[in-house]
């Protein structure tokens, strides 16, 4: 997987890198610095336009950095091509539509691994595993776009899986989902995780990323203006202010009741509810 | 809306089947909206949240329609006339926006009802400034992102004036503060004008503070219609593992109500009203001497 060795535990290597889209554009990235390891699940957060998807664009590629460098899987991407960043780390695209061109399900998550000039059977079996892991397994003959959009959705993941990249960055993995839709999605994420995959999401929802996700990278301005376990930054009220975000309502409701003794840093309903049960309760 | 509660929008026995489809996209509809009302509607994927949107505007797809839609003292029907009473924001802005420009795009439905033209171009800042796109006039709509094109497809809704606004998943794309703006202009609308609304929308949190009424749908029908306390507080749709999201503090209560110690009477899905709720059990509680 990395090629130089020199930080074999480093799965995304950005070091203080600017973007501007064209050459006379403002920069859109002001010196942003990160590192992500094999096997974490990290979130990005920022309102619209804080700069998310830029960043997360540079992490395989399809965006090279102004100026700094960004090591995907060891490999400097501006000395690689999509292509060959592309086994190091997946990208699956915030709308499952600017991603599918393929006519059918199955040639669609085919279409990276046929790439990797990989033997016939190989690919087969890697588009069958794909599409058993995000539930289409029996959708795949059927026309792409004659899905629903949660299916595309999975589909999208699907075509990403079958490359089985070490780190795999999702943009919005549950826009327009329902609940069903949505928690899909994210046992597959969890799953994959403790495969010892890497996973970052960029995602607006803050219940996701309370109850799923252990380390959050807050982006704002084009800058990371924090980066730290959820709790510790989810709990930030000043900070979150700052990004134009906020907590989600149970632990705000945690906050709103600190001066009565609740802990304030709850992130779930089953903690908050344990909280306020103990204090009701009068157990010490 | 006090003012008058009379009905504006009644269905009754509506089905409708897709052209191409196995089974009733809405099956067996009975609904009647007053003049004023906020309805939030929910339900998974597939169970005819944007087929019913579409019955209510008038816009019927290709397929079987039976059943009696009345909108404004209008009939609805296949192939019917334009129904100038509703707006609705579809669920992806792309479908909707056709104009090169912003300022032509909002232009576009007024221009179409043959409104005065001058008056159009003159109330076009005014509603770029509703929906946070004071200045972008001239900008072409293609450039604009996945949140600008939601804010414009609301704002090509607003200018056509109407009685009802429907409006399908309008937040999708928005980002918390974002979502929070867009139930703020339709709050505002609601204040002036006394607008009907109808929102397809998963954001259960701001559903319950806005919402007079919520309706959850499943397979083509309504199984379950009432106030936000009254909906979220009931087991049967929200509150077990494969069920719709319920605003947290619902879950809260109803998990502290299980455990006996919040009254179900006094269930809220409201935030403040939560806070107050349990701020009260609370400062009771530290009033009860150390030792019992």
């Amino acid at each position: 997987m990395t090629s130089n060795g020199q930080r074999p535990d480093v799965a995304i290597d950005v070091d203080a890198i600017t973007f501007r889209y064209e050459p006379k554009s403002p920069d859109v990235l002001h010196g942003v610095s990160l590192q992500i390891h094999h096997g974490e699940f990290v979130a990005m957060i920022g309102q619209n336009g804080a700069g998310k998807t830029t960043l997360a664009k540079t992490f395989n590629g399809l965006l090279k950095p102004t100026t700094g460098t960004v090591l995907a899987g060891g490999t400097d991407t501006r000395t690689a091509s999509v292509g060959q960043l592309a086994r190091s780390v997946g990208y699956v695209y915030q709308n499952p539509d600017h991603q599918i061109f393929a006519q059918r399900v199955r040639a669609e998550v085919a279409f990276g691994p046929n790439n990797l000039k990989l033997s016939e059977a190989e690919v087969a079996e890697r588009v069958q595993e794909a599409l058993e892991l995000v539930d289409l397994a029996d959708h795949a003959d059927e026309f792409a776009f004659s899905l629903g959009r949660g299916q595309r959705q999975k589909l999208a993941v699907a075509s990403v899986l079958a490359m089985r990249p070490p780190t795999l960055v999702v943009d919005e993995p549950t826009t327009g989902l329902d609940q069903k839709g949505a928690k899909g999605i994210l046992d597959l994420l969890t799953r994959w995780n403790t495969h010892g995959r890497t996973i970052i999401v960029i995602t607006h929802d803050m219940t996701l990323v309370a109850e799923r996700v252990p380390r959050t990278v807050v982006v704002g301005g084009g800058r990371i203006i924090a980066d730290g376990p959820t709790r510790e930054v989810l709990s930030n009220q000043e900070l979150l202010a700052e990004a134009f975000l906020r907590p989600p309502q149970v632990t705000r409701v945690a906050q709103r009741l600190a001066r009565y003794g609740v802990a304030s840093d709850a992130l779930t309903v089953p903690e908050l509810h344990a909280e306020l049960s103990r204090v009701l309760r009068g157990a010490v | 809306m006090d003012r008058s509660m009379e009905p504006i929008i009644e269905v009754s026995g509506l089905h409708f089947r897709y052209a191409s489809g196995k089974r009733d996209a809405l099956d067996g509809i009975d609904l009647t909206i007053r003049r004023g009302e906020f309805v939030g509607v929910t339900g998974p994927s597939g169970a005819g949240k944007s087929t019913l949107c579409q019955c209510l505007k008038g816009i019927i797809p290709a397929g079987t329609f039976t059943g009696n839609v009345r909108v404004a003292g209008q009939d609805v029907k296949p192939r019917g006339p334009y129904m100038e009473s509703s707006a609705l924001v579809f669920q992806d802005p792309e479908t909707q926006i056709i104009g090169l420009t912003v300022a032509e795009d909002l232009a576009f439905g007024p221009e179409n009802l043959q409104r005065d033209p001058s008056q159009i171009r003159a109330a076009i800042p005014g509603y770029l400034k509703t929906v946070r796109l004071s200045g972008y006039e001239d900008a072409e709509t293609y450039r604009l992102s996945g949140g600008q094109k939601q804010r414009l497809a609301i704002a090509d809704a607003l200018i056509l004036l109407p009685d009802i606004l429907i409006l399908d998943e309008p937040t999708s794309e928005l980002d918390p503060i974002g979502k929070d703006e867009v139930f703020e202009v339709v709050a505002a609308l609601r204040r002036e004008r006394a607008v009907t609304v109808v929102m397809v929308e998963h954001a259960a949190e701001q559903l319950a503070e806005m919402a007079d009424r919520i309706i959850l749908m499943d397979h083509g029908r309504i199984v379950a219609d009432g106030p936000p306390d009254e909906l979220y507080h009931g087991e049967g749709f929200f509150h077990r593992p494969d069920g719709e999201r319920s605003p947290q503090v619902a879950q809260l209560l109803v998990a502290l109500e299980r455990d006996g110690l919040v009254d179900a009477a006094r269930f809220t899905a409201r935030e403040d009203e939560a806070v107050a709720l349990l701020s009260e059990m609370l400062e009771a509680r530290a009033g009860v001497p150390a030792g019992d």
